[in-house]
C-alpha cells in the first residue's frame, strides 16, 4: 500500500499534521504504536474513574474569538471551532518558595503587581525583560541557542526571583537541566505568564476526539498497534516503513513524532545503513501521584489551579540521585478552573502531585521491585505535598501513580523523558531528505505548541511543495 | 468565472481560514494584511484552497500578486476564465 505521507505517532502533533495533509486531499496514514491515541497526552479509565495521563493545564489560553496568538492560529489552520476545545480559564496559580509566594492568573498584571510588591527593586528589570520577550520572534525556526539564564540575569539580579520565574517554565517544558534555550524560555513565558492556563472540563479526550474525528472525516487513516520497526530507505531517502508485525507501507514523505533519537534508531535497523551522529536522549522525567477525592479541592480550601513549589535555597531543576526529588514539585487540580458547573469535570475531584525523578532508577527496576518502590515513594511524596496545602489525605478514595517507566510506555521516549531530547531540531530536518520530525523534539512546546509543530512541518515540507 | 465570482471565491476562502474576521467592510484596494490578521500560514492556505477547489497552481514567485483583493482578482482572472464557478 502506498501513501502520499505516513506519520509516525497519533499524538497531538501527528494528528494535527495529518489533518492539514488530509484536508488538502493527501492520502495520509498515521501509525500509532500504542493501543490508544494521544501519546504523552493520552487518557485512561481505572476502577471506574477517568484520568488524563499527563495533562495539568493547557497553556497559550486566548478568549474565544481572539484573532491573534498561537491558539487562534491553530484553530484556523485545523478549521476547528473554539467550541471544539471548550477551554475554560484557570482560577489562579502560584509559585511558592521558602520566603516568597507569587500568585499569577491569566491577567499578566497580577504577576507584575506581585513582583512590584515583593521585589520592588526588580520590577523595572522584569518589565524590560517582558518587553524583550514580547519582541522576540519565537516562530523563527532558525534561532541559535542562547542561555536563558544569562539573558534573564541582565534584567533580574535577585536570584530568588530568577528561580521563581524559571520554576514553572522549566517544570512545564524544559528538556535540559539548570538552564533553557532562550527561545524555549520565551515560548514558555508567553504561553504561561502572558497567555495563561485553561482546560476543557472533559480533559484532553475532548481535544483528541475532535482531532481524530476531523482527520477521519477528511479521509485520513489511523492504525493503532501499528508500531514501526524500521524506516525503509532507498538512495538516501525514506521510502516507507516496516511495522513490528512485518507489514510494509510505502510513502513519498515520512513525518515522525517519535523523537529524534527514537526516529534515528528506526533508520539504523540494518548494519549497512550509514551511521550519522547519534542524537542525545533527554534525561528529565517525573513521578506523578494522582489522588481521587470524595470532596472538591476548593471545599477543602485548596483553590489554586497549579502550585509550583520549591523548599531549597536555590531551585534545582535536574535529574536527581535519589529516586525522587522531594525539594520541589507541582500540585494541581483539574477542578480549579472557572467552570460554570464544577460537576462537568469528567475526572471528578482530583489532586495531582508531580516531582522530578531519577529516570535510570525507575527504568531499570525489575517488576516486583518496581511495585515495591512505588509503595515506598508514594507516602513520602504525599507527606511533602501535604505541607503545601490544607489537609486532604482523609478525603482520598483512590490513587494512581506514574513514573518515568510509565511515560516511556506511552511515548517511547528513552528515559521517559517528558520533554524529549535536549537538542531540538527546530527545522524538523533529519539525515534523510524526506524524513522530518514533528512534535516534542521539533521543539514547539505544550499542547497547543505540539499541534502547531505538526502543522508547521506539514506546511513547510509537504503543502508548500505540492 | 467573472471577476465578481472570483471575488466571491476569495471571500469564501477568507471566511473559511479566518472565521473570526469581519469581512463586510473589506477594502479591495488595501492589502489584506492591513485589514485582517493574516500570516504566511494563511497565505499558504489561500493558495492551497484555490488549488483544491479550482485546480489552479500558483507558483511561490507569484505570491506577491495576492496582496490586495484587486490584485488577486486581476491575477486570477485569466487563470480562471474557463473555470465554472462553484459558488
Amino acid at each position: 500500500m502506498k501513501y502520499d505521507t505516513i506519520i509516525i505517532g497519533a499524538g497531538l502533533s501527528g494528528l494535527a499534521a495529518g489533518i492539514r495533509l488530509a484536508y488538502y486531499d493527501q492520502n495520509v496514514l498515521i501509525l500509532e504504536k500504542h493501543t490508544t491515541i494521544g501519546g504523552l497526552n493520552s487518557f485512561y479509565r481505572l476502577r471506574g474513574r477517568n484520568y488524563d495521563v499527563g495533562l495539568h493545564a493547557i497553556t497559550n489560553y486566548a478568549a474565544p474569538g481572539s484573532r491573534t496568538g498561537p491558539l487562534a492560529k491553530l484553530l484556523k489552520q485545523l478549521r476547528l471551532r473554539w467550541d471544539d476545545f471548550n477551554l475554560t480559564p484557570q482560577s489562579g496559580s502560584a509559585v511558592v518558595f521558602p520566603e516568597h509566594r507569587l500568585n499569577f492568573t491569566n491577567d499578566f498584571q497580577v504577576l507584575q503587581q506581585e513582583i512590584s510588591e515583593q521585589f520592588p527593586d526588580q520590577i523595572d528589570g522584569f518589565n524590560r525583560l517582558t518587553f524583550e520577550i514580547e519582541q522576540f520572534d519565537d516562530t523563527n525556526l532558525s534561532q541559535p541557542y542562547r542561555s536563558a539564564r544569562e539573558i534573564v540575569q541582565r534584567y533580574i539580579t535577585d536570584t530568588t526571583l530568577e528561580d521563581m520565574l524559571f520554576c514553572p517554565l522549566m517544570f512545564y517544558g524544559s528538556p535540559t537541566p539548570h538552564d533553557m534555550d532562550f527561545c524555549q524560555f520565551v515560548i514558555m513565558f508567553k504561553s504561561i505568564f502572558l497567555q495563561g492556563f485553561a482546560r476543557p472540563p472533559e480533559g484532553i479526550r475532548l481535544i483528541l476526539k475532535n482531532l481524530v474525528r476531523k482527520f477521519k472525516s477528511l479521509g485520513g487513516e489511523l492504525k493503532l498497534r501499528g508500531g514501526v520497526a524500521e524506516i525503509l530507505q532507498q538512495n538516501g531517502k525514506a521510502c516507507g516503513v516496516r511495522l513490528e508485525d512485518g507489514t510494509e507501507y510505502e510513502c513519498d514523505v515520512l513525518l515522525s513524532s517519535a523523537g529524534s533519537l527514537e526516529t534515528f534508531r528506526l533508520t539504523q535497523a540494518t548494519e549497512d545503513q550509514v551511521t550519522e551522529t547519534v542524537p542525545e536522549p533527554g534525561a528529565l522525567s517525573f513521578i506523578e501521584s494522582i489522588y481521587a477525592l470524595d470532596t472538591l479541592p476548593a471545599d477543602l480550601g485548596i483553590n489554586e489551579t497549579i502550585i509550583f513549589y520549591n523548599n531549597a535555597p536555590r531551585f534545582r531543576y535536574a535529574p536527581c540521585e535519589e529516586p525522587a526529588d522531594l525539594e520541589s514539585g507541582i500540585i494541581c487540580s483539574p477542578n480549579n478552573f472557572e467552570y460554570n458547573d464544577a460537576a462537568v469535570v469528567k475526572e471528578g475531584p482530583t489532586l495531582r502531585a508531580t516531582v522530578i525523578a531519577n529516570p535510570q532508577y525507575w527504568m531499570n527496576l525489575p517488576e516486583a521491585a518496581y511495585r515495591a518502590a512505588k509503595e515506598e515513594w508514594f507516602p513520602k511524596i504525599l507527606e511533602k505535598v501535604s505541607e503545601k496545602v490544607p489537609p486532604f489525605q482523609e478525603k482520598i478514595v483512590d490513587t494512581d501513580m506514574f513514573t518515568p517507566k510509565t511515560i516511556w510506555r506511552f511515548t517511547g521516549h528513552e528515559n521517559g523523558a517528558v520533554y524529549g531530547a535536549p537538542v531540538k531540531l527546530r527545522n524538523g530536518q533529519t539525515h534523510l531528505e524526506n524524513l522530518y520530525l514533528c512534535g516534542t523534539d521539533q521543539g514547539f512546546l505544550g499542547i497547543i505548541g505540539s499541534m502547531l509543530s505538526g502543522i508547521s512541518i506539514a506546511n513547510l515540507y509537504v503543502l508548500s511543495r505540492m | 468565472m467573472t471577476s465578481e465570482q472570483i471575488r466571491q471565491v476569495i471571500i469564501d476562502i477568507l471566511e473559511r481560514i479566518a472565521p473570526d474576521e469581519d469581512l463586510t467592510n473589506l477594502d479591495d484596494s488595501v492589502p489584506f494584511r492591513e485589514q485582517m490578521e493574516l500570516d504566511s500560514m494563511d497565505f499558504l492556505d489561500i493558495v492551497m484552497e484555490l488549488r483544491k477547489q479550482y485546480r489552479v497552481q500558483i507558483p511561490e514567485e507569484d505570491y506577491g500578486n495576492l496582496i490586495t483583493m484587486d490584485s488577486t482578482v486581476t491575477y486570477l482572472e485569466p487563470r480562471l476564465k474557463d473555470v465554472e464557478s462553484a459558488v
